[in-house]
């Protein structure tokens, strides 16, 4: 087997091309649904959270409105459910149950350019899907700001790491159900605790400390950052999470190999 | 000099935990014939067909397939075969056409359009072209799958089980697709446990049993080499069937099953008395050939 180095350079555009224009084919087919609830769901959370609580327990947070503190938090939330959760699922249903990937790899396309297309089309998407929450925002009053249009490159970086967590636990559980143990254990945890719905400086000092060690909750304060004014330490924020990416696409593709190849 | 087999496999072993699937595999497949690769279900067929897709990898062995090494060069090799699965794995809600176009792309194809139009004509797709493959009867879908495999003119094709599970009607329309290749000069290594399958379209058989190749040849010299000129057919109650076989094999013929029957093996060898007066004496077929190699049943 080669070393990493050698797989690296192995990349090709036309494999990768070819898998994610698979995904196209299909997403065209589901589109509406998708868009449909990505759009929804925003617009219900503002309502009931930020409309709902403003009106009665907090009128703001640090001096932004309640429903802009939740709107630009939900970028977050929008990210992680359309980059983890599709991550997850897609890739089990079609290597367990449509047997795709079979398909795919009797082609020439390696395990690493499978992941990484498949990583690729989700963070696209997400990266789509995540500025919904932000546009519904702007809808409901938050003014537009030049430095929102870096949202989708910050949803992409985090949304890219998210998709090969995904990746990586559908290739490392045995059944479906078993996704409830990941879903309890890692996605509610993390996007509760991201600062999306509350200041993290209300949680006790440990979990201030774990909240900073969480992608979602550097990607909430980007895109806060994209809206009231970034800070210098924004720049280490995405380094961390362009770093997250490619901790998690590494760690997809050895989990996929193991899977995918007796 | 003899030219070079698009298929070479030297002492190939592939084990899962306990199990092993591929033991010590020899087989060279030379370049424009069609080889049945003969065997009952766990022979190892499949797993040679994930050998040489580099989809598992061996535990020791050589292996060749249109010049590249495999594993190590197997995405070139991939680029220039063809695979046909056993399980339909097609994108359902995606068009006919589309699920070509998919898979064109990921060979490389330079013109799309003309491959996808010749790849519809194969599987005489051409009306159905925008139509979700969901909507396609089963044969149908099947014989997609066949174009898919072949989107990009492939040197070599490896079917695996390419009939399995279909009814007799939608396996006689894949046969005569695959008998067309066949003919074209495309080489072929069809993993098959159907014994008319194996008749029928392939130029030489292997007949495979627990990992390894156990014999070899053309239909019509296996049957001579294993089973003789003749097979001896008897239907009768269990009591006679049972006496009938130790006289046979007293007298040094091979009796196997045969559904209700038993089958004796190069009756014509039989001396005066061995054979009961009312057997229903036919040619030996590779089925006999089978069933003596692998000891099972034939399908």
């Amino acid at each position: 087997m080669s070393d990493g180095k050698t797989r690296l350079g192995r990349l090709e555009p036309a494999a990768i091309g070819g898998v994610m224009s698979r995904e196209l084919a299909n997403f065209r087919t589901y589109w509406r649904g998708t868009t449909f609830s990505s759009v929804l769901e925003p617009i219900v959370y503002l309502i009931a959270f930020g409309l709902g609580l403003s009106a009665t327990l907090v009128d703001d947070v640090g001096g932004v409105p309640y429903v802009q503190y939740v709107g630009t938090g939900m970028v977050a939330t929008a990210v992680i459910f359309s980059s983890a959760l599709p991550a997850m699922f897609g890739t089990f249903v079609k290597h367990r149950f449509q047997n795709t990937y079979d398909a795919i790899l009797a082609a020439p396309v390696d395990v690493e350019e499978l992941v990484s297309a498949e990583m690729l089309w989700i963070a696209c998407r997400a990266s789509i899907y995540g500025c919904v929450p932000l546009l519904v925002t702007i809808a409901f009053g938050l003014d537009p700001a030049w430095g929102m249009l870096l949202t989708p490159i910050f949803c992409f970086a985090t949304a890219l790491g998210f998709a090969g967590f995904g990746v990586a636990m559908a290739a490392t559980v045995s059944k479906i159900d078993q996704f409830n143990y990941v879903t309890a254990l890692f996605v509610t945890p993390l996007f509760l605790v991201s600062g999306a719905f509350f200041p993290i400086s209300g949680l006790p000092e440990g979990l201030q400390v774990l909240a900073q060690l969480n992608p979602l909750h550097q990607l909430v304060e980007l895109v806060r950052g994209g809206a009231f004014g970034f800070e210098p330490i924004d720049i280490v924020r995405f380094a961390g999470l362009v770093a997250f990416a490619f901790v998690m696409w590494r760690i997809a593709i050895v989990r996929m190999e193991k899977r995918l190849i007796d | 000099m003899a030219a070079m087999p698009a298929i070479e496999l030297r002492g190939v072993v592939k084990t899962f935990g306990p199990i092993t699937a591929v033991d010590g595999l020899d087989l060279d497949v030379p370049e424009g014939i069609c080889l049945g690769l003969l065997g009952p279900n766990g022979a190892g067929k499949s797993t040679t067909m994930r050998l040489l897709t580099g989809q598992a990898l061996p535990d020791s062995g050589e292996l060749r397939a249109l010049g590249h090494e495999l594993p190590g060069d197997s995405k070139a090799a991939r680029a220039e075969m063809g695979v046909v699965p056993q399980l339909d794995n097609l994108d359902v809600d995606v068009t006919v056409e589309e699920n070509l176009a998919i898979f064109a792309r990921l060979y490389r194809v330079g013109d799309i359009g003309a491959a996808v139009d010749r790849a519809l004509d194969l599987a005489r797709l051409r009306e159905r072209r925008g139509d979700a493959v969901d909507e396609l009867s089963g044969g149908m879908r099947r014989r997609l799958l066949l174009a898919r495999g072949l989107i990009h003119d492939p040197r070599l094709i490896l079917l695996d089980e390419p009939t399995v599970g279909l009814d007799p009607q939608i396996r006689t329309e894949l046969w005569t697709l695959i008998g067309n290749l066949r003919s074209g000069g495309t080489t072929i290594l069809m993993s098959t446990h159907y014994i008319e399958e194996a008749e029928r379209l392939a130029d030489e058989v292997a007949v495979m049993a627990q990992g390894k190749i156990v014999s070899r040849g053309r239909p019509a010299e296996l049957i001579a080499q294993h089973a003789g000129r003749e097979t001896a057919e008897i239907y009768a109650p269990p009591q006679r069937l049972a006496e009938a076989r130790v006289t046979a094999e007293a007298a040094g013929l091979c009796v196997r099953p045969a559904g209700p029957a038993i089958a004796i093996v190069g009756s014509e060898r039989a001396a005066n008395g061995a054979v009961p007066e009312d057997a229903v004496r036919r040619a030996a077929s590779l089925e006999d050939v089978f069933v003596l190699l692998t000891g099972e049943e034939a399908e």
